[in-house]
């Protein structure tokens, strides 16, 4: 129940699934809504400081996840043949090498100037890489590519798992929601 | 051979005519002796300051005819510097100064009428976020001499008060006053 099984997730996975799907769904509309504030709305300043507090757990979420992912076996696909199974191994790779460089350009987007990122007052992450004037640009318009990105590949990987749930009427979706 | 011996000698006597009309003088921005500020308040409760890192010049001056006085001045928008990275990349964004559709500004002299000893009222063209207006400001000069390297240097400071609105920056913050400080030294060519 708690571990996977060859063929089932386990609580944890699907719980770490999950939690990183509503980080990530609601990072990405955080993101959007946010750059299009002006200076005296609100929640201008409010709006970045939470989404970068949110940005580091959401990173720590994810290290603890890749952990797991090792520590534990990763259930087979169900798809029938090899090739889908394989195009679904690696969009999986994927979309945790673009959430990976997705924590890291937004974390030198607001560490370019040495400051810190305050998570919700409980610690900081600290700057490392402070090239000033450059780093934020560079940074921020990877940081926007891979959002979209990011964006695309979970659009393909949920319609994958309905097309799993509604033309092959296998277990892809349902498994990933009860252990 | 013979054509760019000519060539030399023409640009030769080109070059003795600018220098006959006033000293040039470039812009010490390779030893930081000169900055561009700017200074805007913060709600109206305090002064935000900040400048452009990046930038060059030259200027003609002569002490003894201050009206043949002429200044031009290039920046690179994307160097502007607040001290806040985060605060840097929105106003280098669309929100404000566009800096990838309008890399540089620029200011260059229309004219120079003195005003008493080392003051007058400098008018120019300034370019900037695309929008060229003609602009007129005090400007002051701080000293000029000598410099313990063999060198001759001359110095001076100015500033006007521009509305981002006036340049097409039409967000929540186009009806705010922008102070623009220039302080430049200036090494004789």
């Amino acid at each position: 129940m708690i571990l996977n099984t060859p063929n089932r997730y386990g609580l944890v996975a699907i719980a770490l699934h999950w939690l990183m799907a509503l980080g990530v769904i609601g990072m990405f509309g955080l993101g959007l809504y946010m750059v299009e504030l002006t200076y005296y709305d609100n929640w201008y300043h409010g709006s970045l400081e939470f989404h970068k507090a949110v940005g580091v757990l959401l990173a720590l979420v994810f290290l603890a996840r890749l952990i797991w992912r090792q520590l534990n076996t990763v259930p087979t696909g169900l798809a029938d043949k090899a090739i889908a199974n394989k195009a679904a191994h690696w969009m999986h790779l994927g979309l945790y090498l673009v959430m990976a460089a997705l924590f890291v350009s937004g974390y030198l987007i607001s560490t370019a100037d040495g400051r810190a990122v305050d998570v919700f007052g409980l610690f900081s992450v600290p700057a490392t890489l402070t090239d000033r004037g450059s780093q934020e640009e560079i940074a921020g318009q990877i940081h926007e590519l891979l959002a979209w990105s990011l964006a695309g590949m979970v659009a393909l990987h949920a319609l994958a798992a309905l097309k799993h749930h509604v033309i092959n009427k296998d277990n892809t979706l349902k498994r990933m929601l009860r252990p | 051979m013979k054509k760019l011996l000519i060539a030399l000698s023409v640009s030769a006597a080109a070059m003795t005519a600018t220098v006959a009309n006033a000293a040039e003088y470039i812009v010490d921005t390779k030893g930081a002796h000169a900055s561009i500020q700017f200074k805007v308040k913060h709600l109206g409760y305090s002064w935000l300051t900040g400048r452009f890192n990046t930038f060059e010049g030259n200027f003609d001056w002569d002490k003894t005819k201050p009206a043949n006085t002429e200044i031009e001045i290039k920046i690179d928008t994307a160097s502007i510097d607040s001290n806040h990275a985060e605060r840097d990349k929105h106003l280098r964004s669309k929100d404000f100064l566009s800096t990838d559709q309008y890399p540089t500004a620029s200011f260059k002299s229309t004219g120079y009428k003195p005003t008493g000893a080392g003051t007058g009222e400098l008018s120019g063209d300034f370019n900037f976020h695309g929008v060229t207006k003609s602009i007129t400001f005090p400007v002051s000069q701080v000293g000029e001499g000598d410099d313990p390297w063999g060198g001759y240097r001359a110095g001076f400071s100015g500033s006007t008060t521009i509305m981002l609105k006036d340049y097409k920056m039409d967000g929540p913050l186009g009806n705010l006053p922008v102070d623009l400080e220039l302080y430049i030294e200036g090494i004789r060519q």
